[in-house]
């Protein structure tokens, strides 16, 4: 019986006239696009200095600071108005104030107060543009001091070298990070969505009807819709591999059949889910915008934007009943660092448990007769 | 005009009647500007560290003490040896590993000099970077604290002030995001969706035959969702202020305006899609993936738009939220004017009037 159901649910979605079309162009898309806009690197602080001394130190500050091509520099004026005007411009991000008797200071034993005035809007860019340029004159002022006290910088200080190493993304490249995430990203949509709205479709144009006054288990019928959607979701899934290999030339560390069974357990827990919700929706209206709450909720709690672990407890507590952010840290850790089963295993009991728990609901809401 | 009431009447029955969608729509901003403001956060904290050090003296374990201590970090456990440093970071226990040279502190002590070496689990490199931050900062802290002071003088002191921003909240992001998309959500999708609808079922035709001018038609149907983005735009006014406590340093009527503004361009892309889909599915489609998600990436709300590559920017400048939460982060947190705004209103404008006119124009009067 399920042989039959399954024809007619791949005969509706060939003869669909977006269907087709969405999957092969959306995992594109998406893949193509997001990575380049979906980056936090920060590039090209603009610096506006306001250097009131005109010496050759504040001047060879300000040139330090240019060379470190962390920073551009916009202006360099004599007073502050000047200056607070570029950032209401958004000119610049970030203002230096140097003032008078900089170098005199310097030269004469005295400590001297600089100012930094970031526009904090961006609380982020503001953070990591004072550090940066704080340790910018740091290191300039050590400089300084060695020129000048040549014997007191040698004995005075212990030093802890510091050596950096890099792990499983050597050139610090944010796409390599977002490509994975946004993979779990549209498998949820497609996978998600469609079964929702397909079901939520046929109730609202009598079809459901038919096939309630039908011998079919409730089941087998629920398993004849989320067959073609496991596998449209692998087909989708496949495309996004080669676009990431093609476009980005990224292979994942680990094997894909350990990729492709989370894959499948995890589109069978999110297309349960979607059915669960179609099952409580009377119109499609109803169901797109609830499954579509439930998405934004979960995009956001997963880690696609923000890590998970800045997150307060309560809010990683919650984090843990979402099954975006399990896949996610599934396909990171998979596609960057190799993990295998073992190593994932809590995130594959987490996911075996929404499939079951979705699933389960969905077999037992749904109803025959209203 | 009695048969325009009689007609918006029976829309926010229509609306009112569906109890869910309402509760949904009036709490997602609610739900969206909690989540957002407590929850998500760019900083990285907590990081996960794992320490090997053979000898474990003085100084390692002043500096472990410090790491632990401090906000950024978490030190979760020794390892041995460098496998145990991969083990650890594939099965996700730490993303930092400190190693301390042997004989730490009395290298330190004896030759002046001694090493660290921290490795980090690169897999997300901002993150990475960050707390690599921050910990160098840590433990060049602690070696500044050690060195004999330098009766040099002449340091240079930074002093940090930061404008309009003085905690450097995030929430000042992504309130105008929120906003934004909020609004896109309910007078695009919905309202789309809501006169695609009538489509479908066959009562446009009865509306259409009726002596009712088509345009009360459409805007009988728009405005519900015009007073529900209402509802909501104070909502999240109000939490901004009282529970995120964002001030808005500017002019509220300023804000007001724009925002109305702003509601106008999104009623307006509703109607358009509207006019050109005949089926629920195909408006849910286009509004949703054509719209929500540019308006998530490419508007600023999450990701700057300085950072986008050239051709990305320019898509940027076709969405209407982009200008919107432009115009609402000058207003709110710098406290400028209307004046300082223009460009964004004006770009705004004229979304509205070329929307408009083209939906006008599309909408038919006559089923073909």
């Amino acid at each position: 019986m399920i042989k039959y159901l399954l024809k007619k649910e791949f005969k509706q979605i060939i003869r669909n006239p977006f269907l087709p079309k969405m999957i092969f162009m959306f995992p594109l898309m998406v893949l193509l696009v997001f990575p380049w806009a979906a980056s936090y690197e920060i590039k090209n602080l603009n610096l506006s200095v306001i250097d009131s001394d005109h010496t050759p130190y504040s001047q060879r500050l300000t040139q330090t600071i240019v060379s470190s091509n962390y920073f551009r520099l916009t202006d360099i004026s004599s007073d502050y108005n000047h200056a607070l005007k570029s950032i209401e411009n958004n000119k610049a991000d970030i203002i230096l104030q140097i003032p008078k008797n900089f170098e005199k200071s310097i030269i004469n034993h005295e400590n001297v107060k600089v100012m930094i005035s970031p526009n904090a809007v961006n609380g982020m860019k503001a953070g990591v543009g004072m550090t940066y340029l704080a340790s910018i004159i740091g290191e300039f002022n050590a400089t300084l001091i060695s020129e000048l006290y040549p014997e007191m910088a040698k004995n005075s200080s212990s030093i802890i070298q510091i050596d950096s190493q890099y792990r499983f993304n050597k050139e610090l490249n944010y796409q390599v990070f977002m490509v994975p995430a946004l993979m779990v990203m549209i498998l949820t949509l497609l996978c998600g969505f469609l079964p929702a709205v397909s079901i939520v479709f046929e109730k609202e144009i009598g079809t459901m009807e038919q096939m309630n006054v039908s011998p079919v288990p409730k089941i087998i019928f629920i398993l004849g819709k989320l067959i073609p959607f496991w596998i449209i979701g692998f087909i989708a899934i496949t495309i996004g591999f080669l676009v990431a290999w093609l476009d980005y030339g990224l292979i994942p560390v680990g094997h894909f059949l350990e990729i492709y069974v989370f894959v499948a357990v995890y589109i069978f827990a999110i297309s349960g889910m979607g059915i669960v919700i179609s099952n409580f929706a009377q119109t499609l209206q109803q169901a797109v915008f609830i499954v579509f709450f439930f998405m934004l909720l979960f995009i956001m709690l997963s880690g696609l934007y923000t890590p998970v672990d800045s997150m307060p407890n309560w809010a990683q507590w919650l984090a843990a009943f979402n099954p975006l952010k399990h896949l996610m840290i599934v396909m990171r850790s998979i596609y960057l660092k190799g993990s295998n089963f073992s190593q994932l295993a809590q995130e594959l009991v987490a996911l075996l448990g929404f499939a079951v728990a979705f699933n389960g609901l969905a077999v037992l809401s749904y109803r025959k007769s209203s | 005009m009695k048969q325009l009431f009689s007609f918006i009447r029976k829309e926010f029955h229509h609306i009112f009647r569906d109890k869910a969608t309402v509760m949904i729509l009036l709490m997602m901003p609610i739900i969206q500007i909690i989540l957002f403001g407590f929850a998500l956060s760019q900083e990285v904290k907590n990081t996960k560290v794992v320490v090997l050090s053979t000898t474990s003296d003085e100084a390692t374990r002043r500096i472990i003490n410090r790491i632990d201590a401090s906000e950024y970090f978490d030190v979760v456990g020794t390892v041995h040896n460098s496998d145990e440093i991969d083990a650890a970071f594939r099965d996700g226990k730490a993303k930092l590993a400190m190693i301390f040279e042997d004989h730490f502190s009395e290298n330190l002590k004896h030759t002046g000099k001694s090493h660290i070496q921290l490795i980090a689990d690169a897999t997300d490199p901002n993150a990475a970077n960050s707390f690599m931050f921050y910990a160098s900062n840590i433990i060049s802290n602690y070696q500044q604290d050690i060195s004999q002071p330098q009766s040099g003088g002449g340091m240079i002191v930074p002093e940090v002030k930061m404008l309009y921003n003085p905690q450097m909240l995030s929430a000042f992001n992504f309130v105008p995001g929120v906003l934004g998309m909020i609004m896109i959500l309910i007078c695009a999708m919905m309202t789309s969706i809501a006169i695609v609808r009538e489509k479908e079922m066959g009562t446009m035709e009865i509306l259409l035959v009726s002596p009712m001018k088509p345009m009360y038609t459409i805007l009988s149907k728009i405005s519900p969702y015009f007073v529900l983005s209402v509802i909501n735009f104070a909502t999240i006014m109000l939490l901004s202020v009282f529970v995120l406590k964002v001030p808005i340093a500017g002019s509220f009527i300023s804000l007001l305006i724009v925002s109305l503004l702003y509601i106008f361009v999104a009623l307006a892309l509703g109607l358009l899609i509207s006019t050109v889909t005949n089926s629920q599915l195909a408006a849910m489609m286009i509004s949703g993936m054509g719209l929500m998600i540019p308006v998530m990436l490419l508007s600023g709300m999450i990701f700057p738009i300085e950072n986008m590559p050239a051709f990305l920017r320019f898509i940027s400048n076709f969405v209407p939220a982009r200008w919107y939460i432009d115009a609402v982060k000058t207003i709110m947190i710098k406290g400028l004017g209307l004046g300082a705004v223009l460009k964004d209103v004006g770009v705004l404008l004229l979304m509205a009037t070329v929307l408009v006119t083209i939906s006008l124009k599309k909408f038919k009067v006559r089923l073909e």
